[in-house]
């Protein structure tokens, strides 16, 4: 994809979703604030996944970290803007420190102890119980607001977010950076030999594919008011944005916001219609949609061009 | 006096559990000088050049570089100091284009300014190497000579000091070998000082005047190269009694 065309894209995008508080109801509100805020996770995912082609699904252990320490603050009257930013601080010097010794790990062997990490942070967070209220959970103050103007305050914040979130994946995809990262994901070892410090590049893109998921998980800490470690660390969450990521096209600019909202949808549709078999469907259609698209959603476009100009 | 060596191993010695793969390896490396490496397999040539580079690291001795102890650099260090090699299997970047590929070299090893600099560099390499018509091309598209070409032009993107050359002819027909052969001379004539590891003894003997001879992990020969293909101890080795009175007729004859 051109430039400009991302660049459209992501404004034609942001301006759907933040325009729907102008005609639709507040389902459709929190339908579009999850498309962003899944979109924020797919996109910073995209980071260590997509560009790097490191398997990561640590995403829901820094959401869930970045729900908990940004509610602990809240608590201790901190403001909220406040708690999100420290929460997202906090976080990334986690995920640059793990990174270090986790990213030792190549192929499945990261991939299992990436997702050990979302375990473990469960636990943990469950048994420190002074701290963390355990098992039983942890109030967060809430807005007084209407639930509409709550539900449009946090469309906003999710959309920020993934703006955010899309501009800092342009700005890598344009530099060394996005080059060293693209390179240790074809060859890692020939990587190292033409001078790319490989251990300091992967640790910047594992620590970028935490920072918006912890900004993400505060304020969704914020907005449901109520936290446990069982809905804050879910594994099922970790899977299903690399998943989104990879359907609408691992290591583009666009691909997972685009297959966040895909998914997002399909999710909706599936849930309204066969409230039984929801989850079956969406693992069906996931299964056919990665075995006949492997390159994604965005693949789409070059698989028609190229069939429209074998017709002609 | 003359001045320091660019590159000398000092009593380099490297051991994997049990098995000595390097025993006890010196000599140095002049600047601008092209020295072949030869030995049977398994004599520890290519366990060599990983040591020199960092991708292994020696387990006792010392490597210097431009007179600074490098023995525990890490391979990007190594690249970025200008110590460039190649691999006995090619390693390119296959999804990325013969372009990027070098223009990675440029970036990274070659310390260029910005991307846009980067690629000029990566032009000039290409031209250099006879690439420039498959810029565009995937790398994995390449066949193997030409890979081994892009190896090439990768390494020079680098701005290299000493290029070691891990067996770059192994596979290729004899005119290839010989479009290879004018490179390695180029880049020699640029003031690269060259490392080449190889089989071919026509290749080696038609490039360098001195020969370092490896075996069981232990430089058992350096010296100019007619000496060197005599000596009863590399013939033995190596070269085989047959081979050596054939090399010999040639000489004399």
């Amino acid at each position: 994809m051109k430039p400009l065309a991302q660049y459209a894209a992501i404004i034609v995008g942001l301006v759907l979703l933040g325009t729907t508080p102008l005609y639709a109801d507040n389902y459709i509100l929190r339908t579009a604030a999850t498309v962003a805020m899944y979109g924020a996770l797919a996109t910073s995912w995209n980071f260590i996944g997509g560009f790097t082609g490191y398997p990561s699904f640590s995403t829901a252990a820094f959401f869930g970290l970045g729900a908990y320490v940004g509610t602990i603050c809240q608590r201790n009257g901190i403001p909220m803007g406040v708690a999100w930013t420290i929460a997202t601080v906090s976080v990334a010097a986690f995920a640059a420190l793990l990174g270090g010794i986790i990213l030792r790990l190549r192929g499945h062997y990261f991939a299992i102890g990436s997702i050990a990490i979302v375990e473990l942070c469960r636990l943990i967070v469950s048994s420190w119980s002074d701290l963390t209220g355990g098992g039983d959970g942890l109030n967060v103050p809430l807005i007084h607001a209407s639930p509409d103007a709550v539900t449009r305050l946090f469309l906003f914040v999710m959309l920020g977010i993934l703006a955010a979130s899309l501009v800092v994946t342009i700005i890598v995809d344009r530099s060394r950076l996005g080059f060293g990262l693209r390179c240790i994901h074809q060859n890692e070892d020939a990587a190292a030999m033409v001078g790319i410090n490989t251990t300091a590049y992967k640790i910047a893109a594992y620590t970028l594919s935490a920072v918006f998921c912890a900004t993400v998980g505060a304020a969704y800490a914020s907005w449901t008011g109520y936290i446990d470690p069982t809905d804050s660390f879910q594994i099922v969450m970790t899977v299903k944005v690399a998943v989104m990521a990879i359907l609408g096209g691992a290591g583009t600019v666009v691909g997972p916001a685009l297959g966040a909202a895909a998914f997002v949808l399909l999710e909706e549709v599936f849930w309204a219609n066969f409230i039984d078999w929801n989850r079956a469907i969406l693992g069906v259609v996931i299964v056919l949609l990665i075995f006949f698209l492997p390159g994604g959603l965005l693949s789409l476009r070059a698989r028609l061009r190229r069939a429209s100009g074998g017709a002609a | 006096m003359s001045r320091e060596p660019i590159l000398r191993l000092e009593g380099v010695s490297k051991t994997f559990g049990g098995l000595k793969a390097l025993t006890d390896v010196s000599f140095s490396l002049d600047e601008g000088e092209v020295v072949g490496l030869i030995g049977p397999n398994g004599a520890g040539k290519t366990t060599l050049v990983n040591v020199v580079t960092g991708n292994l690291r020696r387990s006792s001795g010392r490597v210097l570089f431009e007179s600074e102890d490098v023995g525990t650099q890490k391979p990007y260090e190594a690249a970025r100091r200008g110590l460039a090699r190649t691999f006995q299997i090619v390693q390119p970047f296959p999804a990325m284009t013969v372009l990027e590929n070098v223009t990675a070299g440029a970036l990274f090893g070659g310390g260029a300014d910005s991307l846009a600099d980067a690629r000029d560099k990566a032009r000039e390499s290409l031209e250099f190497v006879g690439l420039a018509g498959f810029a565009d091309r995937p790398a994995a598209n390449l066949a193997l000579a030409a890979r081994k070409r892009l190896e090439l032009a990768k390494s020079l993107a680098m701005n290299p000091k000493v290029l070691m050359l891990d067996e770059v002819n192994a596979g290729l027909n004899s005119s290839e070998i010989d479009g290879a052969l004018n490179l390695i001379r180029q880049i020699a004539d640029r003031g690269v000082t060259v490392l080449i590891i190889e089989h071919l003894m026509k290749v080696v003997l038609s490039l360098s005047k001195r020969l370092l001879v490896l075996h069981h992990g232990q430089l058992i020969a350096d010296g100019p190269s007619a000496e060197i293909v005599a000596d009863e101890r590399v013939v033995e080795a190596y070269l085989g009694q047959k081979f050596a009175a054939r090399l010999k007729e040639m000489h004399h004859g």
